[in-house]
C-alpha cells in the first residue's frame, strides 16, 4: 500500500501571536513550530495501514520553508519512509495554489491513499485536502474519525452537526483525518536516529498564480474589561440581573 | 451586472438557520457592488416550500436544484451542481455556509471552477472594487483580511457571524439542473448523536465544563443548566476531552471548535490560550472558577469566584426562575 501524507509546519497552539512589521504576517521570533496536531493522526493512520498491509511505502509531503524539514523528521521518526519538501519561503493564502503544488507532486506517484489532517492550526482553512482530490480527480472524505478499508473500497465516519455521516468511497482517495481516528505514537529514540538517514528530497513548490492577497493581519478586537461579580453561590442573583439587564442575553 | 451566488443548506428538506445568514450576507455584499443575489438550494424534490422564504432576506432569485438523491449530502453531486451554476452565472462570489457540509463542499467547488477560496470568513466587504473578507486565523488569535484577485471567489461564511435583517426581494423560484454524475463518495447513513441534540458550534448558548468538573459523572450539572437555558449546548475543554470525559465533538478551542454564541458560560475552565482562542468571539462570557487568578477571568465579562458545585445548581435554579418569570 502506497500512502502519501500531507504535513504542515505550524506554530504551537500555545503560541501567543504577535503581528510582524508590515502587518500581514505573524512575528516568528521565538515561536515554537510543531507538526500540525491533526497531521499526527494522518501519519499514524498511514503507518498503521502500511503495517497492516505488510508492505508499502509512506511518503510525507510538505509545502513550507527550509525549516519545515525538522517537522518532516518528526513524521520520519514516527516511521514514515521518505519525505518531499516543496520549498517555499512563504505559503500562499490561496489554498488552491498550495493544492496545485501538492497535486503536481502526487499526480504520477501511484498512491492508494493520500492522508491529510482535518485542519491546519494556523490558517484553519480545511481546504487543501479536498482541493488536491479534485485536482487529482479522485474521491475525498473529510474529517474522518473512523475508517474501514477492504480491498479497493472504504467506509468512513465523518462528524456533522449533531451526528455522524457514514460514507462509502473507492480507492485511491484523499482522506482528511480528525481526532478520534487513532492515537498517534511518540517517536522512539531508535526512530529518531533512523529518521536522520531517511531520504528527504527538497524541490521548489510550483504554485502558479494566487487569487488571494493578504491585505492585513490584525489582533482580534479587544474585549472590554470584565469584572468579578462576587464570590460563591450568593453572587448568582447579581449575575442573573446583569445577564438580563446589562448584557441582555437572558 | 455583478451577481452573488449564495448556497443555502438544508437538512431533511428544511433550511438550516445559516442559510438565511448566507443569503443576507450575500445581499449586503451585492448592495456594495451594485449587484443581485441568487440563492441556490440543493435538496430533495419537496425543498421548494422552504426555499421560498429566502426572498425575505434578500434573494432576488431562488434557484432550486432538486433531486431525490440530494436528500443527503452528496459531495460530487452538490459540488458539480454549484460549479456548473457558477460557470454559467457570471458571479463575483459564491458564498457557502462554513458548516460541516460547507467546509467539505467549498474547496471542491473552488477547485472545480479554478477560483480562490477564503474559508470560514466572519465579515465581507469591498476593497478598491474587489471582494474582501475577514477571517479569524490561529483559531481567532488574529484576524486576516484577504482581497480577491480573481474574477470569482468562493467564500465560506462562519455560522452566527451575521445578524440577519429583513430585506424583501422577489425571491422568485426557478428550477435549475441538478448535476447527477457517478457518485464517487456516497453518504450511506446519517446517525444522529442524540435526539434533537444541538451542536456546540451552532448553539446560541454554550455551557462548557473543564477539569474543575472533577469527573465525567458531574457533567449532569452542566446538562441541567443547558436545559434550563434552552437552545444551548454542552462544550468541553481539551483537558476534559483528552481525559475521555466528553466527546471530541464538544471540544472548544484551537484543536476543537471555534464558537461565537450569544452567551458562553465557562465552568471550571482555567482558560488556556488555545481554549480562549476558540470562544473569545462570544458576545457575553461568564466564568465560574474557584481560582480567582485563573486566566479565564481576564476573558470573561462576568465572573464568579467559588466552588462550582455550589454555584452551578443555584445558577441553574435561578435561570429556570428567570426564564419562567
Amino acid at each position: 500500500m502506497k500512502i502519501a501524507v500531507c504535513l504542515k509546519r505550524v506554530p504551537d497552539t500555545e503560541t501567543r501571536v504577535r503581528i510582524a512589521a508590515g502587518g500581514v504576517s505573524i512575528d516568528e521570533a521565538g515561536v515554537k513550530f510543531v507538526l500540525n496536531p491533526y497531521d499526527e493522526f494522518a501519519v499514524e493512520e498511514a503507518l498503521q495501514r502500511r503495517e497492516k498491509a505488510g508492505a508499502g511505502e509512506v511518503v510525507v509531503v510538505t509545502v513550507g520553508p527550509e525549516a519545515a524539514q525538522e517537522t518532516m523528521r518528526i513524521a520520519l521518526a514516527m516511521g514514515a519512509d521518505r519525505g518531499v519538501l516543496l520549498k517555499a519561503e512563504s505559503i500562499p493564502a490561496d489554498s488552491l495554489a498550495v493544492a496545485k503544488a501538492i497535486a503536481t507532486e502526487l499526480k504520477d506517484g501511484g498512491f492508494d491513499l493520500v492522508l491529510c489532517g482535518k485542519v491546519a492550526a494556523d490558517d484553519g482553512s480545511q481546504a487543501v485536502g479536498p482541493m488536491v482530490a479534485e485536482l487529482l480527480g479522485i474521491p475525498c472524505v473529510t474529517a474522518v474519525s473512523k475508517l474501514e478499508l477492504e480491498g479497493a473500497s472504504g467506509t468512513a465516519h465523518r462528524e456533522i452537526e449533531g451526528g455522524v455521516e457514514v460514507v462509502a468511497f473507492a480507492l485511491p482517495a484523499v482522506l482528511t483525518c480528525d481526532k478520534g481516528l487513532n492515537t498517534p505514537r511518540y517517536p522512539a529514540l531508535k526512530g529518531i536516529m533512523a529518521a536522520k538517514k531517511k531520504p528527504l528530497e527538497v524541490k521548489p513548490a510550483a504554485f502558479g498564480a494566487a487569487g488571494l492577497r493578504v491585505a492585513a493581519l490584525e489582533p482580534p478586537p479587544a474585549r472590554k474589561e470584565g469584572r468579578i461579580v462576587g464570590e460563591g453561590a450568593d453572587a448568582v442573583p447579581e449575575l442573573i440581573r446583569l445577564l438580563r439587564e446589562e448584557a441582555k442575553v437572558l | 451586472m455583478t451577481a452573488i451566488l449564495a448556497v443555502a443548506e438544508q437538512r431533511d428538506g428544511a433550511l438550516r438557520k445559516v442559510s438565511r445568514e448566507v443569503v443576507f450576507a450575500a445581499r449586503q455584499l451585492a448592495d456594495q457592488l451594485g449587484g443581485t443575489v441568487d440563492a441556490l438550494v440543493i435538496g430533495p424534490p419537496d425543498v421548494d416550500a422552504a426555499a421560498a422564504a429566502l426572498g425575505t432576506v434578500g434573494a432576488d432569485r431562488v434557484l432550486v436544484a432538486a433531486h431525490a438523491a440530494f436528500a443527503n449530502y452528496s459531495p460530487d453531486g452538490y459540488a458539480a451542481t454549484i460549479a456548473e451554476r457558477a460557470k454559467t452565472g457570471g458571479y463575483a462570489a459564491v458564498l457557502i455556509p462554513a458548516t460541516a457540509t460547507g467546509k467539505d463542499l467549498a474547496p471542491r467547488v473552488a477547485a472545480r471552477i479554478d477560483a480562490p477560496l477564503a474559508s470560514d470568513v466572519t465579515g465581507l466587504g469591498v476593497d478598491g472594487g474587489k471582494v474582501s473578507a475577514s477571517r479569524p486565523v490561529y483559531a481567532g488569535k488574529a484576524i486576516q483580511r484577504v482581497v480577491v484577485d480573481a474574477v470569482t471567489a468562493v467564500l465560506s461564511l462562519r455560522p452566527n457571524s451575521v445578524v440577519v435583517g429583513e430585506v424583501a426581494k422577489a425571491g422568485a423560484i426557478e428550477q435549475v439542473p441538478a448535476a447527477r454524475r457517478q457518485e464517487r463518495v456516497t453518504v450511506r447513513e446519517v446517525k444522529a448523536s442524540e435526539q434533537g441534540k444541538l451542536d456546540v458550534a451552532e448553539a446560541d448558548v454554550v455551557v462548557a465544563g473543564g477539569r474543575g468538573m472533577k469527573g465525567p459523572e458531574h457533567f449532569g450539572l452542566i446538562e441541567d443548566l443547558v436545559r434550563a437555558l434552552g437552545n444551548a449546548a454542552v462544550g468541553a475543554s481539551r483537558a476534559v476531552v483528552d481525559a475521555g470525559w466528553r466527546p471530541h465533538s464538544e471540544q472548544v478551542g484551537q484543536t476543537g471548535k471555534t464558537v461565537s454564541p450569544t452567551l458562553y458560560v465557562a465552568i471550571g475552565i482555567s482558560g488556556a490560550i488555545q481554549h480562549l482562542a476558540g470562544m473569545r468571539t462570544a458576545k457575553t462570557i461568564v466564568a465560574v472558577n474557584k481560582d480567582k487568578d485563573a486566566p479565564i477571568f481576564k476573558a470573561a465579562d462576568y465572573g464568579i469566584v467559588g466552588d462550582l458545585f455550589e454555584v452551578l445548581p443555584r445558577l441553574t435554579e435561578a435561570v429556570r426562575k428567570a426564564k419562567a418569570g
